[in-house]
């Protein structure tokens, strides 16, 4: 051994980019986790200030169902029912056409009919909601009142608006999907075609099993979106609480109600204002709830491949 | 099976050139030589393997049965059902045990009973070698066994549909000299049922196990030609063409 220091040392160095990028990429998950936790500081403390209202009995919330708190009414269930019907409605459409949309992007379409269609879809996610909310009112709402009669169907109702947003998330649900669909790999695919399998058999029973995990997240992605969804709702599905659960009635959703509680000039200090902090929180943990039961889902049934 | 000047193109470019190739019925042919030659190709034109591939075509004949399976009214799955395939890389589904092997049974027979569903399943694995090792747990995943479990998982698969032929393509590759070993007992015991084509870069591995060899070659234009054919051991003993000779005794490729 010579006393001249190797040039490829093997002491320890100090790599100050690594370090650098490692702080900045804890900033970020902290970021999120602290804009999440400030969600639930916000929606918290203004629902302890409503339940503080002295006309206010917080068990009413779910024994009744009519919903004004201003005269103390706070059955919220007449916006859940509603919610959860256009949400329905919406997934009724969006998981069967988009499932079919991607598992025929994915398998299916050449590369050239892909690379056209993609970009389409991708646009068509991007259109504002208020078009879709416009299209709701003037497109399908005349042809659901043509179809069941004008006298089933309401101007304002739950179905229209809820099968629209359901073509609104088509292209949301077929993009994620796709991805996971084609990112299935190709050797799973060829096992099943050499043991004799159709197309459709290796894309129902290999393809789409194995890509779960990433199809699921798709799915709860477009039904946040559903539950979410503010402008549709506020246009076609109506605008006043009412618990029903016929789909052809007019109700207010949760989302829709938030956007015109505050939109309208209530003032701050009312019960009509801190009792959309309620709404809030409850959308908040309907999503959380739905976050936890897709991941309990996906851990049971996903395969894993490597 | 047989093949009758088959040639193999993809897009524009010729893969396989000319190929006549007679594949005895029960008994082991190995396809060897040197990489890219066409060997994978050749042994995917024997199930319409190669219809995946967009721009693959396939002139000439194979005929299965004294049938051209790449008559006009065949159907290529109808093909695949009696001329399965087991692949370089392991490909067991992200399912468990006991699905894998019935997959294509239930493909053929959505109705089957479960008791004779069992019966397969336990059949097919016991075929495979594999039944001792996995017979307490079916219901865990195909994807976490070993790489040599996982490759007789996909013969027990293959063999459950009870196919005619069994195409490997570099079966082996993937495998510890242990595992090698038992999956060439292993097409001992098959040849008594099926007839197997196997390809291979493993010169003992062919001198061992097989009872033909083709002997495969790149011609100047790339295109893949069969150089020789015959008994293993003229293959292995006393070929007839020198590049033969040069290339199972390793002085070449
Ligand atoms: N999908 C494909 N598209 C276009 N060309 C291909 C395709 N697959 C193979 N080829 C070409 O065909 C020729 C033969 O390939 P093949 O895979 O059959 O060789 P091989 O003998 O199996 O080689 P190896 O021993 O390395 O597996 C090669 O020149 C290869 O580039
Ligand atoms: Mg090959």
């Amino acid at each position: 051994m010579t006393a001249t220091k190797h040039p490829n040392s093997l002491k320890r160095k100090t790599r100050l980019g690594e370090k650098l990028i490692q702080a900045f990429f804890f900033f970020c998950g902290f970021v999120s986790i602290f804009t999440t936790l400030g969600i639930v500081v916000a929606l918290g403390s203004q629902a302890l200030r409503f339940f503080g209202e002295p006309s206010i009995n917080p068990i009413e919330l779910i024994t009744t169902t009519n919903w004004s708190p201003n005269i103390g009414e706070i059955g919220i269930w007449s916006l859940v029912t509603s919610t959860l019907i256009t949400t329905f409605l919406a997934l009724l459409v969006a998981i069967p056409l988009g499932l079919a949309a991607a598992i025929y992007l994915s398998e299916y379409a050449t590369p050239k009919v892909r690379n056209t269609l993609k970009p389409i879809l991708e646009i068509l996610a991007g259109v504002p909601t208020v078009v879709y909310g416009y299209f709701a009112l003037t497109f399908m709402t005349p042809l659901l009142r043509l179809i069941f009669g004008s006298d089933v169907v309401k101007i304002y109702n739950m179905a229209s608006a809820g099968l629209v947003c359901g073509v609104m998330i088509i292209p949301l649900i077929c993009s994620m999907s796709e991805d996971a669909l084609r990112a299935v790999p190709r050797s799973l695919r060829e096992g099943s075609f050499g043991l004799g399998a159709t197309k459709l058999e290796t894309s129902l029973r290999v393809v789409l099993p194995a890509a779960l995990s990433g199809v699921i997240a798709a799915i709860v992605v477009g039904t946040s979106r559903a539950i979410g969804e503010t402008m549709i709702m506020a246009t076609a599905a109506g605008a006043g609480p009412n618990f029903t659960f016929n789909p052809f009635e007019s109700a207010e959703t949760m989302a829709g109600h938030i956007v015109r509680i505050s939109g309208g000039d209530v003032d701050y200090n009312s019960i009509d204002y801190t009792s959309i902090f309620i709404v809030g929180l409850t959308l908040f943990l309907m999503t959380l709830a739905l976050n936890f039961l897709s991941r309990y889902f996906v851990n049971k049934y996903r395969e894993v491949y490597e | 099976m047989l093949a009758e000047n088959a040639s193999i193109f993809y897009g524009a470019f010729r893969a396989v050139a000319d190929v006549t190739l007679p594949v005895h019925e029960r008994q082991i042919t190995a396809i060897i030589g040197p990489s890219g030659c066409g060997k994978s190709t050749l042994l995917r034109a024997f199930n319409r393997m190669n219809d995946l591939v967009q721009s693959a075509r396939v002139e000439g004949k194979i005929l299965l049965d004294g049938d051209n399976i790449y008559a006009p009214d065949v159907d290529a799955v109808a093909v695949r059902r009696r001329v399965g395939m087991v692949f370089q890389r392991p490909n067991p589904f992200p399912k468990p045990i006991y699905d894998n092997v019935a997959y294509g049974v239930r493909l053929g027979n959505p109705r089957i009973p479960k008791p004779e569903l069992d019966a397969i399943v336990e059949q097919s694995l016991r075929g495979a070698a594999l039944w001792d090792e996995v017979k307490d747990k079916l219901k865990e995943s195909g994807t976490a066994l070993s790489g040599g479990q996982q490759q007789r998982l996909c013969i027990a698969r293959a063999i459950a549909v009870q196919p005619d032929v069994l195409l490997m393509d570099e079966p082996c590759s993937a495998l510890d000299p242990i595992a090698t070993i038992k999956i060439e007992e292993l097409m001992q015991t098959l040849k008594e049922r099926y007839t197997i084509m196997i390809v291979t870069h493993n010169m003992q591995q062919a001198a061992r196990a097989s009872d033909y060899t083709v002997m495969m070659m790149m011609r100047p234009d790339r295109a893949g030609e069969m150089i020789e054919f015959d008994q293993t051991e003229q293959i292995f003993t006393n070929p007839r063409d020198k590049r033969t000779e040069d290339y199972v005794s390793g002085r070449f490729g």
